[in-house]
């Protein structure tokens, strides 16, 4: 493959990245002990309260078992093997004391099956928990939440974040058995010998003063290795996504460059990182080595003196050898805590994000309603000072088409929005067939009001299983008059496999106009007494185009519906017309009598514009002036 | 740069062999951890130094049992009395000295082992990212239309993490164990065979149960990577079409959803806990029972007189040695099946061919007249990608100054052309050429470089408007930019925005409407030169007095290049010189505007429906 073309402009930098330009601004360690994510994670622990104290006991026995070992070997060596044979019992006690290893090594073993199988589980569990309650509330959380809040970033927390908290849990428990090992080798050293203890134990003071100088170089550099990662990934992501554009603007080679960039960062940071973690060994190994050679030394010589038994000597030189295993794998997991804290207090952000539409404990769930919207002096914004919407009142009778045009921001979709009751109004109030729609439940709502929106979006799985989205229980042969009726049925059979035709990801095997009749079929089959619909801006072709005004007319048909139009025929057709603009209805009524009236509608309409979405900022400014003129 | 295999026999079409790369994980076990180990060698000054360094470790981690049991038969030799203190104290402090000694360099040499490994294991994972994204940049769109973006990013993190990893938990570690455990075998076997065969006995019932447990393990990863790209796109499409859910109230059912297959993953993965447990504690059994019948064969061997008490604590001490060993033996064979597992999926995408590459004697375009001709072109999607769409019979022939326009109904192969123009996919018939040369001669950087679609739905990346705007051209000028922006009636929006052309946008940044986006892929476009451009579809958000106002300000660009334009709005190409209407693949009528109205056929039929559907026909 031949090299970028070498620009022959200037020799300046080109004007490209890869990846996102926003650094990741989430911390990666949180604290080594955060209370509050470990009470939080203790509610989560609960139900397995019995199993987790099962495990604790298994780890300890576990522990306990490792600990006896050297000490059998002591007592056979000493009482059994050491005195050459004098002791004419020797044999027969060896015997005693191997039967007793055994029993202690099978006793190790099935502490060791259950304290593993259960802390696997477990955790296994609780991670299953945390990702279906955060999956859950996201489900009901406020949709200006999900609107202001990327898709990636959820996933990293329900993945990432998820997996980071795995690893801790699954090693915590160890960590305890870990520490009870390093206490109990303590003791027994102490106890075996205090003298002898002591001196062994000298070396540890220095590990530590070792780890203290270690740790905050060492946390910088994995800091850094984490960050290469992460915007590697993101490059990777953007390339995948964009590989359309890429391939047709043939920045193979510019960002293979730039991508190698960031690759070989990720690269230097990560054996970077490498070096902080492996330059510890030989400290260990030494320390052990010089701890074996203080027994040695000074064990040798009390051995000599008899003021030591020789099986006590082996006995310490075993336990050395154990001795920095706890300390080593206590190090690991300081860091896999810092990390699950920071993980666990990301994951209970999202748990704790406010759920600010929820069902009232009277809701009723009317099982026929009259279709009729009414808004009263509605006030309502996203941000605390900035309302979309400024007391707004109007009714939609049943059976009404009401199209809603006006410029881009002039709150069309907020009033959508809140007919679901997708938000909460600051002030005013929102019925719908009479109920104030915070009386209701919103399964009532979603079964009494059907949407389209602009964005036919679709989901995985065949076609069938697309159009009968919003009532399971639909037939077969109803899901099959439902796309007939919005003129989908043609291009659905001349697919493959017809209605069992399986969707790419976001239905990307269909046209636009496909994806949108599909959701007019969608919607069809919920059968609503009330039809929101956000008209698709970008044009169609016309063939399908047909078809959708006819799919249409068959939607709206004894249904009161709310038209977010942009197409001039969608308008025309509306019983009546809603202008709306920054927030206030500025004129209302039907085509004829708004175009009588030589207000914005009749000035837009005539400036030819076929949508009013994509009205060129000056030329919708210069208009509404010209408007508040009049 | 990754070099190009054709002696795979792999099928032409990238397609094919996505569709058949499932099957082929499951056989190809061995084959990868050999690629995995052969790319690792590759890196040999590294390998070298940390295969000595492992050999060496290994050593001097022998000697140190040795060190002991001299220790011990040292300080127990005065009690029966064999040689005097001063003597004993001296070679105790030589023994400690060789002790220290020997832990030191077993030490300093596991740390150049790790650090080698970990270093080939980075090289080798960045070596991967690198090619794994240059291939993804070159597989076709169709390919990626039927792959799941977040599969792909699962192999390009997870599974490149998991092949890293097979250096030193792999590798290295075979190494490392293989002369531990024949050292040791040696240097036991010489002092007793007897215990040196009850020491060693765990040896090959651990060995069994690994190559058991490989196989099985292997088995549940993948059912458990396959389970859990599953729960991950029902997260993602849920939370992508958050709407939709909310709007028809199926929270239940997307919680229904989510639960069956969160079910099927947790159960896997209580399996794969369940299998890994019984395997690892099943080995630390057996272990310890060989250590129990060395304490009881060597005790009475040392009762017996028949070895010492020092040369049985070298027996204890070195099984003591092998306790960590036989702990990661159990983490191998989870290292192993893992590796598999990942190399597998990565090399199912490393391996494709791209169906369109360069011929091995392709030259680069050389443009004279911009003259861009389609001569009696056949095109059948390949086989098996379920699309019926088919051309036949297309000759067009588009040059600077003659714009071409092609209209006809949804699935007649309109956007097909579009594909052909930049050889995104191949003719079966006839021959596209530019200036007289087949484009499948040519490379196709150069042909892409001088073909420009514009296409309907533009991607936007986070990043500034400059950015997105020069992304064709990332060395464009200042004034370049924003005249191409001007041009794509985009410049006076952005002169608005807080931070003008340095403003963010994309999901982070100000996001733009779906006419603003077409206009910003249009901008990209005519920012750069080329001799052919082809608006596929690229104004159908932009309304019709903006799309007038882009037309106009295009006229200079349009007088030096081939363009065509495909569009079903008619406003967009009623000037074209020529007019093509395609039904079903062919052409059924052409001419120009004039003419085919008078033909009162298809065109004519589309426009009267046009004028129909809205009696503004935006150029009055």
């Amino acid at each position: 493959m031949a090299k970028a073309t070498p620009s022959p402009k200037s020799n300046r930098p080109p004007l490209a990245v890869v990846g996102s330009l926003v650094s990741q601004d989430e911390d990666l360690f949180g604290r080594i002990f955060d209370r509050w994510v470990v009470g939080r994670l203790g509610e989560y622990l609960r139900p397995y309260r019995a199993r987790i104290i099962i495990a604790i006991g298994a780890v300890l026995a576990f522990t306990l078992t490792q600990l006896a070992i050297p000490l059998i070997i002591r007592a056979a060596i000493d009482d059994a093997v050491a005195s050459g044979g004098e002791i004419a019992e020797g044999g027969a006690l060896l015997n005693i004391l191997v039967a007793v290893f055994i029993g202690v090594v099978v006793f190790n073993y099935i502490a060791n099956h259950v304290q593993e199988t259960i802390v696997g589980k477990i955790a296994g569990h609780l991670l299953f928990d945390l990702r279906r309650a955060m999956y859950a509330h996201l489900q009901v959380v406020s949709l200006s939440f999900m609107d202001k809040t990327e898709v990636g970033r959820l996933m990293s927390r329900l993945q990432g974040d998820v997996n980071a908290l795995q690893e801790f849990l699954e090693s915590s428990i160890f960590a305890i058995g870990d520490f009870v090992l390093l206490f109990g080798i303590i003791a027994v050293l102490l106890s075996l010998d205090a003298r002898l203890g002591a001196m062994t134990l000298s070396v540890v003071p220095i590990l530590f003063l070792v780890r203290i100088i270690w740790l905050p170089l060492a946390r910088r550099a994995f800091l850094r290795a984490r960050e290469t990662s992460s915007a590697t990934n993101a490059a990777l992501a953007e390339s995948i996504h964009g590989v359309r554009v890429v391939q047709e603007l043939t920045r193979e080679d510019v960002n293979f460059d730039l991508f190698d960039e960031k690759a070989t960062d990720n690269l230097n940071s990560h054996i970077s990182g490498s070096k902080y973690t492996n330059v510890l060994i030989p400290i260990v190994d030494g320390l052990t080595g010089a701890a074996m050679a203080i027994i040695v030394i000074v064990g040798g010589g009390l051995v000599l003196d008899q003021a030591l038994d020789i099986g006590v000597m082996v006995a310490f030189l075993f336990y050395v050898q154990r001795f920095f295993d706890p300390i080593r794998s206590l190090t690991i997991q300081y860091s896999i805590m810092q990390r699950a804290m920071a993980a666990g207090q990301r994951i209970f952000e999202v748990l704790d994000v406010e759920v600010e539409v929820s069902n009232k404990s009277d809701a009723q769930d009317p099982k026929e309603i009259d279709g009729s919207i009414e808004f009263e002096n509605v006030t309502f914004g996203y941000v605390a000072d900035q309302p979309v919407l400024k007391n707004i009142s109007f009714r939609v009778a049943p059976g009404e088409t009401v199209a809603l045009v006006g410029p881009t921001g002039s709150g069309k979709t907020s009033t959508m929005s809140l007919t679901h009751r997708f938000y909460d109004v600051w002030d005013g109030s929102i019925r719908v067939g009479g109920h104030d729609v915070r009386d209701l439940t919103q399964a009532s709502l979603g079964r009494h009001i059907a949407m389209v929106l602009q964005e036919p979006y679709l989901f995985s799985g065949t076609i069938l299983e697309n159009i009968r989205y919003a009532k399971l229980e639909a037939s077969r042969d109803a899901i099959i008059d439902a796309a007939k009726a919005v003129g989908a049925h043609d291009f659905i059979m001349r697919l493959g496999a017809g209605y069992e035709t399986e969707l790419d990801q976001g239905g990307g095997n269909l046209s636009l106009g496909q994806r949108q009749l599909l959701s007019f079929a969608r919607a069809l089959v919920a059968d609503a007494k009330i039809l929101i619909l956000d008209e698709a801006t970008a044009s169609i072709d016309s063939y399908t185009e047909l078809n959708i005004q006819r799919a249409l007319a068959r939607l709206l048909e004894n249904r009161t519906a709310m038209v977010i139009a942009h197409r001039l025929a969608t308008i025309r057709g509306a019983d009546r017309i809603m202008v709306l603009q920054d927030g206030e209805i500025i004129e209302t009524g039907d085509h004829a009598h708004l175009m009588a009236s030589e207000g914005l509608y009749s000035r837009l309409y005539r400036m030819n514009y076929a949508s009013f979405d994509d009205i060129p900022d000056d030329v919708a400014r210069t208009l509404s002036e010209s408007n508040d003129a009049t | 740069m990754k070099s190009k295999k054709t002696s795979h026999g792999k099928s032409q079409l990238d397609i094919n062999s996505e569709s058949t790369y499932r099957i082929a994980v499951s056989k190809l076990d061995t084959n990868v951890l050999w690629r995995i180990t052969k790319m690792a060698f590759r890196h040999r000054l590294r390998m070298a130094i940390g295969i000595v360094s492992t050999i060496l470790a290994a050593t001097f981690q022998l000697f140190v049992p040795q060190f002991l049991g001299r220790a011990v038969d040292q300080a127990h030799g005065l009690l029966t009395l064999t040689s005097d203190r001063a003597t004993t104290e001296d070679a105790l402090m030589t023994t400690a000295l060789l002790l220290i000694s020997a832990s030191l360099l077993r030490g300093l040499f596991t740390m150049c082992q790790n650090y080698q490994g970990e270093a080939v294991g980075h090289l080798i994972g960045y070596n991967l990212r690198l090619s794994y994204y240059r291939q993804l940049q070159r597989l076709s769109f169709s390919w990626h239309d039927k792959v799941h973006s977040g599969d792909l990013m699962a192999r390009g993190i997870l599974d490149i993490e998991g092949v890293r990893m097979w250096v030193t938990t792999g590798v290295l570690r075979f190494f490392l164990l293989t002369i531990l455990i024949g050292g040791g075998a040696i240097i036991l076997f010489r002092i007793d065979i007897e215990l040196g065969v009850v020491a060693l006995a765990f040896v090959p019932i651990v060995g069994f149960r690994v190559s058991v447990a490989r196989l099985k393990l292997r088995d549940t990863w993948m059912r458990l990577q396959d389970q859990m790209a599953k729960l991950t796109q029902i997260m993602e499409e849920n939370l992508s079409g958050i709407r939709v859910v909310r709007a028809f109230a199926a929270q239940d059912h997307e919680l229904n959803r989510f639960d069956k297959s969160s079910r099927i993953a947790l159960a896997v993965t209580h399996e794969r806990i369940g299998l890994f447990v019984r395997y690892t504690t099943q080995m630390t059994f057996v272990y310890f029972l060989s250590m129990g019948l060395v304490l009881w064969v060597g005790g009475h061997k040392v009762i017996d007189g028949e070895i010492t008490l020092g040369e049985l604590t070298q027996f204890l001490a070195f099984m003591s040695i092998l306790q960590m060993p036989v702990r990661q033996i159990g983490w191998m064979i989870n290292s192993i099946a893992r590796a598999s597992t990942c190399g597998g999926r990565l090399f199912n995408i490393l391996d494709l061919e791209p169906s369109i590459a360069d011929k091995p004697d392709a030259t680069p375009l050389r443009i004279t007249d911009g003259v861009l001709k389609f001569e009696n072109v056949d095109f059948r999607y390949p086989a098996g990608d379920g699309d019926q769409r088919t051309l036949s019979g297309i000759s067009l022939e588009a040059r600077p100054g003659k714009t071409i326009g092609i209209v006809g109904p949804p699935g007649s192969g309109k956007s097909t052309i579009a594909q052909l123009i930049g050889r995104y996919y191949d003719v079966t018939g006839g021959s596209v050429t530019i200036d007289g040369q087949d484009i499948r001669n040519v490379s196709l950087e150069s042909l892409r470089a001088n073909v420009r679609i514009v296409q309907q739905e533009p991607f936007l990346f986070t990043s500034s408007v400059n950015h997105n705007v020069a992304y064709g051209d990332p060395w464009a000028g200042r004034s370049d930019i924003e005249q191409s922006a001007a041009t794509a009636q985009l410049h006076n929006y952005i002169s608005n925005l807080p931070s003008g052309y340095a403003t963010l946008v994309g999901e982070r940044g100000v996001s733009l409407s779906g006419g603003q986006r077409q206009r910003m892929s249009i901008a990209r476009g005519v920012l750069l030169d080329g001799a052919v451009l082809v608006f596929d579809d690229s104004t159908a958000s932009i309304d019709a007095a903006t799309e007038q106002r882009i037309k106009s300000a295009l006229k200079d660009i349009v007088k030096e290049r081939a363009v065509i334009i495909i569009a079903h709005r008619l406003s967009s190409l009623m000037h074209a010189d020529e007019i093509l209407f395609l039904e079903e693949g062919r052409i059924v009528e052409r001419g120009d505007h004039d003419q085919l109205l008078a033909r009162s056929g298809r065109y004519a039929e589309l426009y009267s429906l046009q004028t129909r559907l809205s009696d503004t026909d935006g150029e009055n």
